[in-house]
């Protein structure tokens, strides 16, 4: 082959040997989906060839050399009825065994691990719950499910691993939720699938999926000293949510021990389960989310705490399993001049960023996941 | 008379274009400007959707040059949001949402009606101009900076965080969005009221039905667009807040109402082009449309199923599970008619007495890459692999085997059948059906990889992508240079043809609709007598005694 240029050489060889056809697999989901995909498939391509061979055989048995004159029929009543409800019945069973694999997708299992997806442009941030942070990058072990809360702080993404043949839009203001279980450890895509401006083709990263033991080893060297539940604690003492939220008997506001996965009686009337999503939203918009018994006094958060921060405390919440953590967070507010307003929250906000910014091992990084100036 | 063709012409040596038509009527570019003749309009219609058709292409082109290689290298990023983004805002409003109804249709529902004109003639000129305004101002907004919104407008990136032309591009989208409503309006008006005497409902060509099943979404569905486009417009400048989540709207309603228009256009596009077929399949085979009913009822049950099918485009947006039940099983419901069509035209040919000049030849292509561009929507109908699929170059193979596949296909089987008889004159053979081929050829070589890049995850709309990807990204490219060259050649011919074509004469292919039994460029008044319609629709006995008729009484 010494005729053909050696750069051209290289280029065929590299590229016509390694050229995917067909992604890997690697989560419990995706041989199921691939099952229906190559079933539609084989449909497609019987229907296809039934189309083509009709076309072709009636073109040379009936061209005009052959078949001079045309015979005209009206119709066959029996013929369409035989393409309407073969068709209709090979869709219709599509549609249920789609059906079936949307629901197992979007339908977590109780006891999957959470990890809390933040999208904005042009980054993806993943929370463990551990505390560790990670960006473009998403590192999960093999043979646990895993769900995924998503949202997004500006514009709509969408999260999309095509190994493991899940996506899930994030949406602003919304959580959604998506999970999997891989199956092999490895490096896959990790691509934003919803066109968000700019970067949109740069907000891409790794899924990394490791054996237990490699992952144990990753969650331990990549801590940052405190669980998410942890900085959720430290925001709701700046905020000075124990102020009401204490659990004292003339508190302002509900406990919020055990108030995850409850049932609660609004003063609007109607139950609601306290959720993400409602922990969420009763944070940023508490007016419209009233316990019976309470007084609408609570003031939005709205533009003060970013979504990370929201996340740290809904996940702080979800964990409070007795009134004795928030107590212990009163004592701390209770420590603080009596003057302490709003105004004083921000101050001691950007006071904390210093500090996070000294990385002062005593102090708490209390302005974290706040909004920035 | 030759046995492989239908072409008859009249003695060439003494043939002459008729002294009167609509063309050399009146002239001057004033008498174009201001015309009501419906055939005018479409002419001048036919000219501008080709112009904003090779601005698209061009568009297109610089996509897939940027794409032959993994990194973003022949523009930057934003640049090439730009680029697909008015891409996607030509092709679809300013050449697919007018291509066949408003030239075609425009020239050809009057003459297959057997009527003088369309009922609203000013308004139909008025729905010229209102296009070229819209498309003007796009060119305007493409020249001062472009807009890189995607054309889906999505928000709230449209609404807070892109600082392009948005207003005036929406603005330019508004505008062109009357002049699909106008035009879908004086078409429903025009089929009621003006049928000749005869021609029943069940007696019109079926690309008539299919112009009346698009015009119902046209007048129907439009204006949900242009509401959609003012409220972007309403949050963008005064901040109303529908769609944004911190003031108490819903980012997901803007999806809601854009698609609820957006995919009846998906219809609006493509349901001419199933009229145009009908009339292909049926004069190249000598026979009448095998079902005629089922035919024209499957446009109409596209039109009304296609109302109620928009948030498949939203399953992994977060709507609800049962809506996503509703929305699929839906889909699956509007897959179901385009596959009658399908049969009912490959059982035309049953016994008939085929012969193969271009528009046949594109009319087969438009049969199979509809099928496939129709199947694997299916694919993405079924909830559970839309998830997979869905916003990859998956869904761009897919609407590009529909909307150009099929669609542009279509168009180009009607612009050639139909050339004849809007210029009196023939296209040459031979050059068309090569290129006919080859704009096959390139088709598939371009789209086919990109079903496969999208099964492997490739994200649409991305500038650049993982390098194992780039061997099917250069088929694809190398396969848009093909298509290039097959969207070239008739714009070549055909404007040789002009002035070198064969005279036609009135009837060429010896077909059945009311269109050919008049002169070629018709009248003016398109009939010297209003026809009576004395018989149903493709009737082949009929044209045949017709001719004897003729030969007796001349001879």
């Amino acid at each position: 082959m010494s005729h053909i240029s050696p750069i051209i050489w290289q280029f065929l060889v590299k590229w016509m040997t390694n050229f995917p056809l067909f992604p890997p697999e690697a989560s419990t989901i995706a041989p199921q989906m691939d099952a229906l995909y190559f079933f539609m498939v084989l449909v497609s391509l019987i229907g296809l060839t039934l189309v083509i061979l009709l076309v072709t055989s009636f073109s040379i048995l009936y061209s005009k050399k052959r078949h001079p004159v045309a015979v005209q029929i009206e119709g066959s009543t029996l013929l369409e009825a035989t393409w309407t409800i073969i068709p209709l019945g090979l869709f219709l069973v599509m549609f249920v065994w789609g059906a079936l694999i949307y629901f197992r997708v979007y339908t977590p299992p109780a006891n999957a691990m959470n990890i809390y997806v933040v999208g904005k442009q042009w980054m993806w941030k993943a929370e463990h719950p551990g505390g560790q942070h990670e960006i473009n990058a998403l590192h999960v072990p093999v043979g646990r499910a895993v769900q995924l809360t998503l949202i997004s702080q500006d514009v709509f993404h969408s999260f999309s691993i095509p190994a493991f043949r899940v996506k899930r839009e994030a949406i602003p203001g919304r959580y959604t939720t998506v999970w999997f279980e891989a199956t092999m450890p490895g490096t896959y895509h990790l691509f934003c699938t919803q066109y968000c401006g700019t970067d949109h083709s740069h907000m891409v990263g790794d899924v990394v999926v490791m054996t237990p033991e490699d992952f144990k080893k990753w969650l331990s060297s990549s801590t940052s000293g405190a669980s998410l539940a942890q900085n959720g604690e430290r925001l709701f003492a700046s905020l000075s949510c124990a102020a009401c939220h204490n659990a004292r008997p003339d508190a302002r506001g509900p406990s919020l021990a055990n108030v995850y996965g409850s049932r609660l009686s609004l003063s609007s009337g109607g139950t609601v389960l306290a959720d993400d999503a409602y922990l969420r939203e009763s944070i940023l918009n508490p007016s419209q989310h009233i316990t019976q018994g309470y007084a609408p006094i609570m003031p939005t958060y709205q533009g003060q705490v970013s979504e990370e921060g929201v996340i740290a405390l809904v996940e702080y919440i979800k964990n409070l399993n007795s009134d004795y953590r928030v107590q212990q967070t009163t004592n701390t507010t209770d420590m603080l001049p009596q003057s302490e307003g709003k105004a004083a929250v921000a101050g001691q906000n950007s006071a904390g960023q210093n500090a996070a910014a000294q990385k002062s091992a005593g102090q708490k990084p209390a302005g974290q996941g706040m909004v920035k100036p | 008379m030759s046995t492989d063709t239908i072409v008859s012409l009249p003695d060439q040596s003494t043939a002459r274009i008729p002294k009167v038509n609509f063309l050399n009527k009146e002239n001057g570019l004033l008498s174009w400007l201001l015309t009501g003749d419906h055939k005018r309009i479409a002419i001048l219609y036919l000219i501008s959707i080709t112009f904003f058709f090779f601005i698209g292409g061009a568009l297109a082109g610089l996509i897939r040059l940027e794409l032959l290689t993994p990194q973003s290298d022949l523009m930057a990023t934003d640049t090439y949001n730009k680029v697909f983004t008015m891409h996607g805002v030509i092709m679809i409003f300013f050449f697919l949402v007018p291509s066949v109804p408003a030239t075609l249709g425009n020239f050809l529902i009057p003459l297959m009606l057997g009527a003088k004109d369309l009922a609203l003639p000013k308004v139909n000129l008025l729905s010229w101009y209102l296009y070229m305004a819209g498309g003007i101002l796009a060119l305007y907004t493409m020249i001062t900076g472009g807009v890189d919104t995607g054309w889906t407008f999505t928000t709230p990136l449209s609404t807070h965080y892109v600082n392009t032309n948005v207003l005036t591009t929406g603005l330019a989208v508004f505008v062109a969005g009357f002049s699909s409503i106008f035009t879908g309006l004086n078409f429903i008006v025009t089929i009621h009221k003006m049928r000749a005497p005869g021609m029943t409902w069940f007696r019109m060509p079926l690309f008539v039905w299919a112009h009346y099943a698009a015009s119902i979404l046209m007048v129907l569905g439009t204006p949900v667009l242009a509401i959609a486009i003012v409220l972007v417009a309403l949050e963008r400048t005064i901040g109303i807040g529908v769609f944004d989540p911190t003031k108490g709207g819903d980012p997901l309603l803007f999806q809601h109402l854009f698609w609820f228009y957006s995919h009846p256009a998906v219809y609006i596009m493509i349901l001419p082009g199933m009229g145009v077929i009908s009339e292909t399949i049926s004069t190249f085979s000598r026979k009448r449309v095998f079902g005629y009913t089922a035919v024209a009822f499957s446009s109409v049950a596209i039109a009304v199923f296609g109302f109620f099918v928009w948030a498949h485009h939203m399953f992994i947006m977060g709507i609800s599970n049962y809506s996503m039940l509703v929305f699929s099983l839906l889909t699956m419901l509007v897959a179901v008619p385009s596959a009658i069509k399908i049969f009912n035209w490959a059982f035309t040919l049953y016994k008939g007495s085929i012969t193969f000049e271009t528009p046949m030849l594109y009319t087969f292509g438009f049969m199979g890459l509809f099928t496939i561009g129709g199947l694997t929507g299916v694919f993405l109908g079924t909830s559970g692999t839309d998830i997979h699929l869905t916003e990859t170059y998956f869904i761009v193979a897919h609407f590009h085997f529909v909307m150009v596949g099929g669609m542009l296909m279509a168009f180009l089987a009607g612009i050639h059948f139909w050339w004849p008889k809007m210029t009196g004159r023939m296209y040459p053979e031979k050059i068309s059906q090569l290129a006919a081929v080859v704009t096959f050829i390139g088709f598939n070589l371009t789209f086919f990889p990109q079903f496969i890049l999208g099964t492997l995850g490739m994200p649409r709309r991305y500038a650049s992508y993982p390098p194992e990807f780039q061997i099917l990204n250069v088929f694809s490219t190398a396969g848009a240079t093909i298509l290039g060259v097959g969207y070239l050649l008739p714009v070549l011919y055909l404007t040789w043809s002009l002035k070198y074509g064969a005279i036609a004469g009135n009837n060429p292919w010896q077909a059945t609709g009311l269109e050919w039994q008049t002169q070629s460029p018709p009248l003016t008044e398109n009939f010297l007598v209003t026809p009576i319609m004395d018989h149903e629709a493709y009737d082949y006995e009929w044209l045949d005694g017709q001719k004897q008729k003729e030969v007796a009484s001349v001879g």
